[in-house]
């Protein structure tokens, strides 16, 4: 029987093995505890797996059709140290976009100092003058964070984009780990890794921490654009763990700048609305009239005071891909630090010397429209066809503030299932941090897509990627300082008898035996 | 009714529940100290024996010194797959299955299946458990208990032997969690613990439409002892055993309650209901110990009562002496 990793290897930095063929330190035990499986012991969980997503309903919808997100069960591992970095790294970002959100939507010091130009928000189609001037309650904008990390060659982790509207995931991050808890039970009881069942309550609380100022006993909502959303398993699953309504457009009312839903016992006033649509369909007295997913007049309601919108509106302006090329230097401007984490290489085509140079190359480089997400419209130049690449260029052309090119990032790979073997497969990591005012954190792990198809470098869910459990390993036994949310509440243990015991039924056994057998 | 079939559907009810909450007790603790490395192992299999009794009883037939279990597989083995011990998950079932074979033909068909064929089917469940992880061990077997409550729903007539199976439910449903509860107070780290606890009574959602805000253990414990609507709690399940117990003994007389049984159980429903919550949670670990006796109490009465005729005898020459 052959190994698992049997023909293994990779053209990228790899998560699990180092240049020189050994496991990653880090690595060693999951390494040590995949070696004594077989490929038919892996088929028969991942049968599990499958159908433990399945019946939970873990999908997301693509064509009107209901897709499993898979998951792969070779885990993804993260040190401690990296780990710090990370974290210290992300939440260093989100306090710099937080600043320059705060900052564009307010006086504008930014601008008038130089550090970006005026034509990046004013040609921006996600800055909103809308939500200018509006103060949010506890001064927070981006309540949830997903910063998408990817590994280059050289191994160093580096920002690829952020996201900061309506980061999806989550829902993910924690039914995978529940899913590989049941399933790979061992795996876990030989190594020290971080829980992640608490994020959604933490999520929460932050949510609860933006309502309006004097709400005691905030009503918080979560609104959907409904069941065919691609992300609606996510929308049911946060709306179920946080135990808060699930609303739709039509089931929101506005009524003198108070937002209201539609109860079977009257009307219910609204405080802080989770919502995921986007800024475009969620006010059609602002934005596009024809929106029905949306609610007339929250943005009304929320300048007045009386409804927090998380993610805030406008946030788009800050993850703009353009913008993203000066997040670094936002971050010295706001906070007078060193990035943590670097950007990928990436180029403004709105510079027409830069552009032209970029055209010149367009076979070497990445292509992506600043506004898209989920891998549309994406062009990856060394995978591309000849009109694919023109279509680009004449698009380029067209719309330089619309496209930044980056150079390609040979994304690290981690070992998944390739049928009955283990083969390397590109990698990303998208932690998310979350800010509830006083502190920013990130939850420990995030989500891991992984590029299913052999050599893609494309990790969205809606591009055939797949996703891993991922695993933050702590060495110390006690958690850092994080402050418990629930009081812990100690008793000794009171012993008990054993459970009654019913009648004991056989007893006439014997007898009943020796009768009736002549 | 034959009051050999009363008492077998009595315990059906009770060890099918048994084994039911014994897989939520132990799916919880073990993931618990799967996905938390921070949980201390060994004090959480001590908790888990304490408080299901093991040392005492049970333990007694393990090997001498391995009475209780040092690390989680250990105690998957007692409380989960050993055969001969009543109060594991598989004990459990086959009590419930051997109690029903004696009646079958009081039964429907439907529910005595139900139990035979899970009766057989739990060597290859208990095998791929010890291979895999226990995980569809504990939900096949909640989806079995939750299959029998259906078959019953829907094939039993409501009379007497279906109050019996509801009154052993009843019982053994707020003995079990009173035992659940008791295992979360005491637990090492028991941050997450409520979480767990609301899980393991399926009740996570429920509680979180209800309170609308995080976990916090003095609101698990309200709703887990005294919620009126959720049907897992202590107080739902003694309303419920209650009613079953006044439809079986319908000539009470005027005046207080006519069996101990139903004094029992309705004395415990009282106070729970009508005491202010703040007392109720207070010196918790031995309310919740009392109501695991209380329910021992309505059990024996019960079988004083209906299973055992010379017992009814005794009773009423008692009554008449005062």
């Amino acid at each position: 029987m052959g190994s698992l990793f049997d023909g293994y290897y990779s053209v990228a930095y790899d998560e699990m093995f180092a240049a020189n063929g050994a496991p990653h330190p880090h690595t060693k035990a999951l390494f040590d505890a995949l070696q004594l499986l077989s490929g038919s012991d892996l088929e028969e969980r991942v049968a599990v797996i499958d159908r433990s997503m399945r019946d939970q309903g873990i999908t997301f919808s693509r064509a009107g059709q209901e897709w499993i997100f898979p998951l792969d069960l070779v885990p993804r591992l993260i040190p401690t140290v990296e780990w710090t970095l990370i974290e210290a790294g992300v939440i260093q970002r989100v306090r710099a976009l937080e600043a320059f959100l705060a900052d564009i939507y307010g006086p504008r010091t930014v601008l008038a100092d130089g550090i970006v130009p005026h034509s990046l928000v004013s040609s921006s189609t996600a800055f909103h003058r809308a939500a200018a001037g509006l103060e949010p309650a506890n001064g927070v904008r981006i309540h949830i964070a997903g910063i998408d990390l990817v590994r280059d060659a050289e191994g160093v982790l580096r920002v690829l984009e952020d996201n900061l509207r309506v980061p999806s995931g989550i829902s993910y991050v924690v039914e995978n780990r529940r899913t590989m808890a049941r399933v790979f039970p061992g795996l876990f009881l030989e190594q020290r890794v971080q829980p992640v069942a608490g994020h959604v309550a933490l999520f929460l609380a932050a949510l609860r921490a933006a309502a309006p100022a004097g709400v005691e006993d905030p009503t918080v909502v979560l609104l959907t654009p409904g069941v065919y959303n691609s992300a609606y398993f996510e929308h049911a699953f946060l709306g179920r763990k946080m135990g808060i309504e699930l609303v739709e457009g039509r089931d929101l009312f506005c009524r003198d700048n108070v937002l209201y839903m539609r109860t079977t016992s009257g009307e219910r006033r609204v405080h802080v609305l989770y919502r995921r649509v986007d800024d475009d369909y969620l006010d059609p007295v602002h934005f596009r009239s024809e929106s029905v997913v949306g609610c007339p007049g929250v943005l009304n309601a929320a300048r007045a005071g009386n409804v927090t919108i998380a993610n805030a509106v406008g946030n788009g302006v800050a993850d703009d891909k353009l913008t993203y090329t000066y997040v670094p230097a936002l971050i010295e401007y706001y906070l007078g630090e060193q990035p943590l984490l670097p950007n990928v290489p990436t180029y403004r085509l709105d510079d027409p010397d830069v552009m032209h140079d970029c055209l010149g190359r367009l076979d070497e480089l990445v292509l992506k429209p600043v506004n898209g997400s989920g891998g549309y419209g994406l062009l990856i130049g060394p995978a591309a066809t000849e009109e694919e690449l023109a279509a680009t260029r004449a698009e380029v052309l067209a719309n330089p503030r619309g496209w930044i090119a980056q150079e390609v990032i040979m994304l690290s790979t981690s070992p998944s299932l390739d049928g009955d073997r283990l083969a390397a497969r590109h990698v990303d990591l998208r932690p998310f941090a979350i800010n509830d005012g006083s502190q920013i954190r990130v939850l420990p792990g995030g989500l891991t897509r992984v590029a299913l198809r052999e050599g893609s470098l494309v990790v969205n869910s809606s591009q055939g990627g797949g996703s891993k459990d991922t695993w933050v390993l702590t060495s110390s036994p006690a958690r850092k300082g994080e402050p418990s949310v629930v009081r812990p509440l100690p008793a000794p243990t009171v012993k008990a008898k054993a459970p009654d015991l019913g009648p004991r039924s056989d007893q006439p056994q014997q007898q009943q035996q020796g009768q009736g057998s002549c | 009714m034959l009051s050999r079939v009363a008492e077998a559907l009595f315990w059906v009810g009770r060890y099918v529940e048994r084994s039911e909450d014994t897989a939520r007790l132990l799916d919880v603790h073990f993931h618990q100290v799967v996905e938390d490395p921070d949980t201390d192992e060994g004090e959480t299999c001590r908790v888990l024996a304490a408080v299901m009794g093991v040392d005492s009883a049970a333990g007694s037939d393990v090997d001498s010194d391995a009475d209780s279990p040092r690390d989680i597989r250990a105690a998957l083995e007692i409380l989960g797959y050993q055969a001969d011990n009543p109060s594991s998950i598989v004990g459990a079932l086959h009590a419930a299955r051997q109690n029903a074979r004696g009646v079958r033909e009081s039964l429907s068909a439907d529910i005595w299946e139900c139990l035979n064929t899970t009766h057989h089917e739990l060597p290859t469940r208990i095998e791929a458990a010890r291979e895999f992880g226990p995980a569809p061990f504990f939900s096949y077997v909640r989806h079995r208990a939750a299959m029998l409550a259906g078959h019953a729903d829907a094939t039993m007539s409501r009379d007497h032997g279906y109050d019996f199976l509801v009154l052993g439910r009843s019982v053994e449903r707020v003995d079990m969690t009173a035992r659940l509860l008791a295992a979360t107070l005491s637990t090492p780290s028991p941050e997450d613990g409520w979480i767990a606890t609301l899980r393991a009574c399926s009740a996570h959602e429920a509680y979180l439409r209800t309170y609308q805000r995080g976990v916090e253990p003095q609101l698990v414990l309200e709703f887990l002892l005294l919620d009126r609507l959720f049907p897992r709690s202590v107080f739902h399940a003694l309303v419920v055993g209650e009613e079953a117990l006044t439809r079986l003994d319908p000539d009470a007389g005027r005046v207080g309650a006519g069996n101990d049984a139903r004094r029992a159980i309705g004395r415990t429903r009282t106070d729970l209901e009508f005491m202010p919550a703040e007392l109720v949670l207070e010196n918790l670990p031995k309310r919740l110990h009392d109501l695991q006796s209380v329910m021992s109490e309505v059990s024996d009465a019960v079988s004083r009562r209906f299973f055992d005729g010379s017992a009814t005898i005794g009773w009423s020459l008692e009554e008449s002496q005062r």
